[in-house]
């Protein structure tokens, strides 16, 4: 089990031109398997082009209480970077004038930036009223200062999506470290004792499910069955639904891909999976991801792998919605992951 | 040294028998897709099935195949693992039932 970032531990793959040098080269460069560009040219759907904005991601940092090993973040309680309330002031100067309807906060655990509560404040003044976010769960029992955040999402109406890998306590804690499991099954009941996750509830909690190893998410309905059959017989737990996710082959997963000789095998089986209608659906065409520093990418992969968005307009302190719109989506290899199988996105199966 | 006989990256290249055998091997992997469709039973129920069978057929590719499949369906290791002695039983008892053939036999020539 992790307990320090790639970055803290000075690992290669912190670095962001390693990840992308290793992506595009190996059996991709040799031709033993396509390139994302080639296999969506197959298909006519290259290049991806961005649709009408719909939802601002915002990073609101890489801090973390957990050190998980998939993370794509590469988070953990080492990793200082947060964002401002100066930079959180110039997204709200966005939230007002552009078109999109939900902010999706996200980080490392965004609980954790001390402006958090401030900016879902400050955002539902000026008309948010979608808020989505990404919660561990395990920061809720963290501290005492995060023990009444039930209480807070509750009163923004905010949409919790929370990471649980498994419905046993044994796949979960070797993922995401040891006591997250017991943590995570009493911040699910104190959630769903405010409201949440109850059948015909407004206060919507979903669940998000990633394989604990390289292999791909099984069938999203028949996961969300087993989840809810076993939540709900061992703990009591309601929840709403349950997202599918495909872990992407970069940052820590990358490094563990690697480590365990699975990299290859791995990328087959996204080839393999390969669904050209999951292209037309990728949620890089109707959100934008932005970093703690401001800048702005396709999505938090992107983010990760610092290939910033194709457009003259970088940075939240110049943002144009007229010339995001429509501009061409940065891939590389690990985009497979988002379109393998049914697809995956941060809102689970896209086709 | 002689190369091993199995290849675990042969695996990938079964779709390939339908190259020297269209029409055969087209209708082997439809009827096998089909097979593991959900129907009276669920796809989940079929593929630990298919696991106990990989192993009680000794089949590495299948094994490979199977645990994988059963990963991604959310199977845990202790389910997988009753599944194998489910065939293992099954193994071990076809053998030892034809000890009363055996008995059957030493009954009738040294009774």
């Amino acid at each position: 089990m992790a307990t320090k970032s790639l970055k803290k531990l000075g690992n290669d793959l912190a670095q962001s031109n390693k990840q992308i040098e290793i992506l595009s080269n190996g059996i991709f460069k040799s031709g033993e398997l396509p390139t994302f560009k080639d296999k969506i040219s197959e298909t006519s759907q290259f290049p991806i082009k961005a649709k009408k904005l719909e939802i601002l991601q915002i990073n609101v940092g890489y801090m973390c209480n957990q050190v998980c090993d998939h993370c794509h973040v590469d988070a953990g309680p080492d990793r200082k970077e947060i964002m401002t309330r100066d930079t959180m002031r110039q997204c709200l100067e966005v939230i007002k004038n552009s078109g999109a309807h939900t902010l999706d906060l996200t980080g490392g655990a965004p609980e954790m930036n001390p402006d958090f509560r401030w900016f879902v404040e400050e955002a539902a003044k000026v008309g948010i009223t979608d808020f989505i976010v990404r919660s561990n769960l395990t920061i809720i029992r963290a501290n005492k200062k995060y023990y009444d955040l039930p209480d807070f999402f509750k009163k923004h109406n905010v949409h919790v999506v929370s990471s649980m890998p498994h419905w046993t306590k044994g796949k979960t804690d070797k993922q995401r470290g040891d006591g997250v499991f017991d943590k995570s099954i009493k911040a699910l009941q104190e959630l769903n004792a405010v409201g949440y996750g109850m059948p015909g509830s407004d206060l919507k909690l979903d669940l998000v499910y990633n394989p604990s190893g390289a292999f791909l998410p099984g069938d999203q309905v028949a996961m969300e069955k087993d989840f809810k059959k076993a939540l709900m017989d061992d703990f009591g737990i309601e929840f709403h639904n349950l997202f599918a996710i495909t872990n992407l082959p970069i940052a820590r997963f990358l490094d563990y891909l690697i480590a365990s000789e699975n990299y290859e095998d791995y990328m087959y089986s996204l080839v393999e999976a390969y669904n050209p209608a999951a292209v037309e659906n990728v949620m890089c065409t109707n959100t934008l991801s932005i970093s703690w520093d401001g800048y702005l990418f396709d999505c938090d992969f992107n983010q990760m792998l610092e290939l910033p968005v194709n457009s003259k307009s970088r940075h939240i302190s110049e943002f144009n919605e007229e010339l995001l719109e429509g501009r061409n989506i940065v891939i590389s290899q690990h985009c497979y992951g988002c379109t393998a199988g049914a697809g995956s996105s941060c809102q689970g199966v896209v086709a | 040294m002689s190369k091993p006989y199995y290849d675990a990256a042969d695996l990938r290249k079964f779709g390939k028998i339908t190259e020297w055998s269209e029409e055969l091997g087209t209708k082997f992997f439809d009827y096998y897709g089909k097979v593991f469709e959900e129907g009276a039973l669920t796809a989940r129920e079929k593929s630990l099935i298919a696991l106990a069978v990989a192993h009680t057929e000794q089949c590495p590719y299948c094994i490979d195949a199977y645990t994988k499949d059963t990963l991604q369906r959310g199977i845990t290791k202790e389910q997988m693992m009753e599944a194998i002695h489910v065939g293992a039983a099954i193994k071990s008892g076809a053998t030892l039932v034809h000890g009363v053939q055996m008995m059957n036999k030493v009954n009738k020539l040294d009774g």
